[in-house]
């Protein structure tokens, strides 16, 4: 009896834990949408979403309200198992992975050994909310969308890993924490500049982002893989792209800027806490998401594949034989 | 102890009725979700057991790579149509012995290991590796297929890469007649090469090559 007690109690406690990021996390989605486009629109010397509240920023919150009492419509010919799942699916990867992301030392929901690993893994499965999505739907454009995305992700997939292979040489750990606390003396972004510039254009791939959005190029696939979905599905989309977004940026914050380290250990700046760090880092790496979305125009399909395969892949690939070559000569290898 | 194996129990139950529903399932497509099921239950697995790295690696690898591709070719083959061909056909029941002959070698391979799990504290005890506790089961992976196993890990490198060759290879055609674009004299197409102004004189227009 007292075994099950203790056992409920770590259960409340750790729900206690997630409530208390996932909250945060979807709220800050929310504000994340509204400053993507009032960037988009500043860019273009438009005003952007300003009415609904403050700065317009309750514009989110509006529209997915709206989006709440809107009929969900699920197509005839459509896999209904499918189709509802695959929202779903989008939806659970992109929250669960910001369960290893550290907010300092100790604020981490799970501080497991192989936490980049995971963090791949999750990033590699949400290949499938959109596989799912555009099979169920039965109909040629979010099919069409489906499979472009499909393969732009595992493309971009495949150099995100080599340069994930580049940090870790440095550190010697595959734990989130160790690769936070290896950059105390030099974040990892100045010795690895190149690999960040191609990190952070893969990123914009790997979340189908602009230039490469192809997968909901609205002029030729409507809106690709989420033309049949409605309502609160087609929110749900939504969330999960833009939380994976973000979860992108906190990787990138993570690998190249330090994490939740101060950028100067001197007395006012090491009184804030890591966790406002990390976010402004995020939030640093998210403007250039958005400008990149205002001022780039939509790369073709073949220059996309040609970029991630003939380009990055064999720049990162040689890169790491040059890291590992420093560090081994130098005797700078990490020891575990 | 009890929570961990009602979630060992959960993982392996989810694990057997989804590899189940892989061969059962009458739709090929439901089949591959079922398979990717099988493969992300058998890594939860991996990770109960404490070899974090191996259930990771299997995610990374088998989900993300490799059901994607199964998923792509039975998605764009219309594979349920061929199969009922394939079923109602003549030359189906010619397999049917092969197809006996490696099941059966599959199931008594599958007996000889359940039976060695009697011998497994004997094994334990008599395997050369050892297993130190202190370092993190990545490390001592890296330790053991770099030091130990560097030929063999080499060589199925190799084997791998050849293999990658041979399917470039054989899929590759060379197309003739195929306009392609070349970057890089798109990328330096210049305004000063790109525009030209012409002075059109009235009423004659001018001749434009093209």
């Amino acid at each position: 009896m007292v075994n099950m007690i203790q056992y409920l109690h770590i259960i409340f406690l750790e729900i206690y834990k997630i409530l208390f990021l996932l909250v945060p996390v979807l709220v800050s989605v929310a504000m994340i949408v509204w400053l993507d486009r009032r960037i988009w629109a500043f860019v273009q010397k438009r005003q952007g979403p300003n009415v609904v509240g403050p700065f317009g920023l309750l514009q989110s919150l509006a529209d997915a309200l709206k989006y709440m009492f809107k009929e969900v419509i699920v197509p005839s010919s459509a896999n209904k198992v499918i189709f509802i799942l695959a929202p779903i699916v989008t939806m659970t990867l992109a929250l669960i992975s910001w369960a290893v992301i550290p907010f300092s030392a100790t604020q981490v929901i799970a501080d497991i050994n192989v936490g980049i690993l995971y963090l791949f893994a999750v990033s590699s499965l949400g290949v499938y909310g959109i596989i799912m999505g555009g099979w169920a739907s039965n109909s040629k454009y979010p099919f069409l969308g489906a499979i472009r995305s499909a393969a732009q992700m595992v493309s971009y997939e495949v150099s995100i890993g080599i340069i994930i292979i580049n940090v870790l040489l440095c550190v010697g750990s595959l734990n989130l924490n160790d690769i936070v606390m290896a950059q105390e003396n030099l974040w990892f972004v100045i010795p690895l500049f190149p690999m960040f510039v191609i990190f952070f254009i893969s990123a914009l791939a790997e979340t189908n982002r602009p230039p490469f959005d192809l997968p909901e190029a609205e002029a030729e696939l409507v809106a690709g893989y989420q033309t049949e979905y409605s309502g609160m599905m087609y929110a749900m989309f939504w969330l999960g792209e833009y939380a994976n977004i973000l979860l992108m940026c906190a990787l990138g914050s993570i690998l190249f800027l330090g994490g939740w380290l101060s950028p100067i250990e001197i007395y006012p700046f090491s009184l804030i806490p890591g966790f406002i760090w990390l976010i402004f880092k995020i939030l640093f790496l998210f403007v250039l998401f958005a400008l990149v979305k205002a001022i780039v125009p939509r790369y073709r399909y073949d220059q996309l594949m040609r970029l991630g395969w003939k380009i990055f892949l064999p720049l990162s690939l040689t890169w790491v034989v040059l890291t590992a070559s420093y560090l081994f000569y130098f005797n700078l290898l990490p020891t575990s | 102890m009890l929570a961990h194996s009602i979630f060992f129990y959960t993982f392996s139950l989810i694990a057997i009725i989804s590899a189940i529903m892989v061969t059962v399932s009458k739709n090929t497509v439901h089949s591959v979700f079922f398979l990717i099921l099988d493969f992300i239950s058998i890594s939860c697995l991996f990770i109960m057991i404490g070899a974090e790295f191996l259930g990771m690696i299997m995610l990374i690898v088998y989900v993300g790579a490799v059901a994607v591709l199964f998923l792509f070719v039975v998605m764009m083959l219309n594979v349920a149509q061929q199969k009922n061909q394939w079923f109602s056909s003549e030359g189906s029941s010619k397999h049917i012995p092969i197809g006996l002959i490696i099941s059966t070698i599959i199931f008594f391979e599958l007996i000889i290991v359940i039976g060695g799990w009697k011998f497994k504290p004997d094994l334990v005890t008599s395997m050369s590796l050892t297993i130190d506790q202190n370092i993190s089961n990545t490390h001592s992976i890296g330790y053991i297929l770099y030091t130990d196993y560097i030929h063999v890990f080499q060589l199925s490198g190799m084997l791998l890469l050849v293999a990658m060759i041979g399917a470039i290879v054989l899929t590759f055609r060379q197309r003739t007649g195929v306009k392609r674009q070349s970057y890089f004299n798109q990328i330096s197409r210049e305004r000063a090469d790109g525009v030209e102004m012409i002075e059109v004189p009235r009423n004659k227009g001018v001749k434009v090559d093209d």
